[in-house]
């Protein structure tokens, strides 16, 4: 096995007496789409938090790049090259499509204080900001204010910024919530393609998708990991069957 | 030229044309109301980048106008005094030299506020500047040293090289100047990547952290920029009065700038001299007929608010877009 782009390890976080995440372990291998399942309020939402550091962690440690990211606030994991989209759409709304890509280009150029070159003809920022936009096809809809796509548009959108980063890794949060079953399968093969390019932490109730998609798949209830492995390991557990699967598998 | 950019160039041209013509007709009092709405447009540009384009809604402005006002006092009483300020430092009657000043220190003054205050957001952010400012008043009015509760009077109205600043014409074209090219620089600094970054803030801020540029450090320049302009208002609104006074830095005057914005149009490029033009015409037309004229003014607000978000400029132009 190769070292693990990023390493989970015990994580714990409560809320009162909740206890959201319960001493999470989980490793992230270069070229693999891991994916994270578990039924409603297991706490995947509240790990993918912890790990791109909107939440924090009451205790455990967070390795990427073989680096402890614990300490470090989103905008500074983001500049290290982890990439998330979110569950609930989190776009500049009342931007266009292009200029919400634009936002993730400039910041990977590492230069937002520049306060004269005016952006609207920056082709450094204008052209590589388009190409994730046609490698997501939604070049077309380049100038519509993010506000005004349609909710199918605005997760292609996510993904286009999420790629505009040029990240080592990738969380994503649900992003075929919504979406019909057409645009599902033809996110399903985009981002089957991504993994040799970039691996993901991939939270996803589509199962047909994460049986898809996964080379491994990691089974959270209660907050707790209660199984790890690959498709066929996960389908066959008795224990995730009972807990979670029943009927799905 | 897109509808804004053509009322834009209008609201200048007439702000340009009164005065001349009052001039021209021997009204001085005019030049002098002019340049009231050039001074006040001036400072709630300075907040229009913070507020308008940040979303930072700074009740504590009038500390940085004020600080503005009481460095061109302070300086100019030095001077008219001959006494040195400390350490053998004279005072100064240049203007260039005393709007460097309260550029500087309205700057220095705003980053600690800065640091502090944006450690909150929404209604505790509100507060927290409001209290910022209502210290610093508090202080100006319990320093005898530089008049307290009186203020200071600035006998002769400062110099600038080549200009006869005691003339009204002369220095509203001093003012109106300075408020042309700071609008410039706003338009810049709008349509960079610093101004992409401030806007997405606005929008968004956890889109913003979430691509790797962190919040807090845009919105903190940008706080700072925005209160180095509104402290150079100051120094000029104090060379207009040829007084300063505590009320500079009431929450009063902090009020009144967000309500300029509000009028004119938050984030326009000239929303607050849309708004300064108002707000400058009913408190003189109205201001003669009735002591009660912030009754009215009250009232407009009241229709802005509830059915003219975009202010006088949103109603003219219509909504604006990012291509």
């Amino acid at each position: 096995m190769p070292e693990p782009i990023l390493e989970i390890r015990d994580l714990r976080k409560s809320f009162n007496a909740l206890k959201a995440t319960d001493g999470v372990s989980l490793d992230l291998y270069p070229g693999q789409i891991h994916a994270l399942i578990g039924p409603n309020g297991a706490g995947k939402s509240t790990l993918i938090h912890q790990i791109a550091g909107s939440l924090a962690a009451d205790s455990g440690t967070i390795r990427f790049l073989g680096q402890d990211i614990g300490g470090l606030d989103m905008a500074a994991r983001a500049r290290l090259g982890l990439a998330r989209s979110f569950q609930i759409s989190s776009l500049a709304q009342e931007f266009s499509a292009l200029r919400n890509v634009m936002l993730a280009v400039q910041s990977r150029q590492g230069s937002s204080f520049r306060f004269f070159r005016q952006v609207a003809s920056d082709r450094s920022l204008i052209d590589p900001a388009m190409a994730m936009l046609e490698r997501v096809g939604l070049a077309a809809r380049a100038h519509v204010p993010a506000a005004e796509l349609s909710h199918g548009e605005r997760r292609q959108l996510e993904i286009a910024i999420a790629l505009a980063l040029s990240p080592k890794a990738f969380l994503f949060d649900e992003p075929m919530a919504g979406m019909g079953p057409e645009s599902s399968k033809q996110l399903t093969s985009f981002l089957d393609g991504l993994r040799h390019e970039t691996p993901m932490l991939l939270v996803e109730h589509d199962m047909d998708a994460v049986f898809a998609l996964a080379d491994r798949i990691s089974v959270l209830v209660y907050g707790r990991i209660i199984a790890t492995g690959t498709v066929d390991e996960i389908r066959s557990d008795p224990e995730v069957r009972r807990a979670y699967l029943g009927e799905a598998a | 030229m897109t509808r804004e950019t053509t009322i834009n160039l209008l609201l200048a041209l007439l702000l340009l044309a009164m005065p001349l013509a009052a001039a021209g007709l021997g009204e001085p009092f005019y030049v002098t109301l002019a340049t009231r709405v050039v001074v006040l447009a001036l400072a709630a540009t300075g907040l229009n980048l913070a507020l308008g384009l940040g979303g930072l809604i700074s009740f504590g402005h009038a500390a940085f106008f004020g600080l503005g006002g009481y460095v061109a006092g302070i300086l100019a009483t030095h001077a008219f005094n001959a006494e040195p300020l400390v350490a053998g430092i004279p005072g100064t009657t240049s203007m260039p030299i005393i709007w460097l000043t309260a550029v500087v220190i309205a700057g220095l003054v705003a980053l600690p506020i800065g640091i502090i205050s944006l450690r909150t957001t929404g209604i505790y952010f509100i507060m927290i500047t409001l209290a910022f400012a209502q210290m610093i008043y508090y202080f100006a009015i319990s320093w005898p040293a530089y008049g307290g509760e009186d203020g200071l009077s600035i006998y002769v109205r400062n110099a600038f090289p080549g200009i006869n600043t005691t003339q009204p014409l002369p220095y509203f074209l001093a003012c109106f100047t300075v408020l042309m090219a700071t609008l410039l620089l706003f338009r810049l600094v709008e349509g960079s990547r610093f101004g992409s970054a401030l806007q997405a803030a606005r929008q968004n801020g956890t889109r913003l952290a979430a691509v790797g540029i962190a919040p807090f450090n845009i919105w903190l320049v940008a706080f700072v920029l925005s209160a180095m302009i509104t402290g150079f208002a100051g120094a000029l609104y104090a060379d207009l009065n040829r007084f300063v006074g505590p009320s500079m830095f009431s929450w009063h005057m902090s009020g009144e700038l967000i309500v300029l914005i509000i009028l004119g149009g938050k984030g326009r490029l000239f929303g607050p001299v849309a708004g300064a033009m108002i707000f400058v015409c009913l408190e003189y037309v109205l201001g003669g007929i009735t002591e009660r004229w912030q009754f009215f003014l009250g009232l407009i607000l009241l229709g802005i608010v509830l059915f003219a978000r975009g202010g006088l400029l949103g109603l003219l132009s219509g909504k604006p877009r990012h291509a």
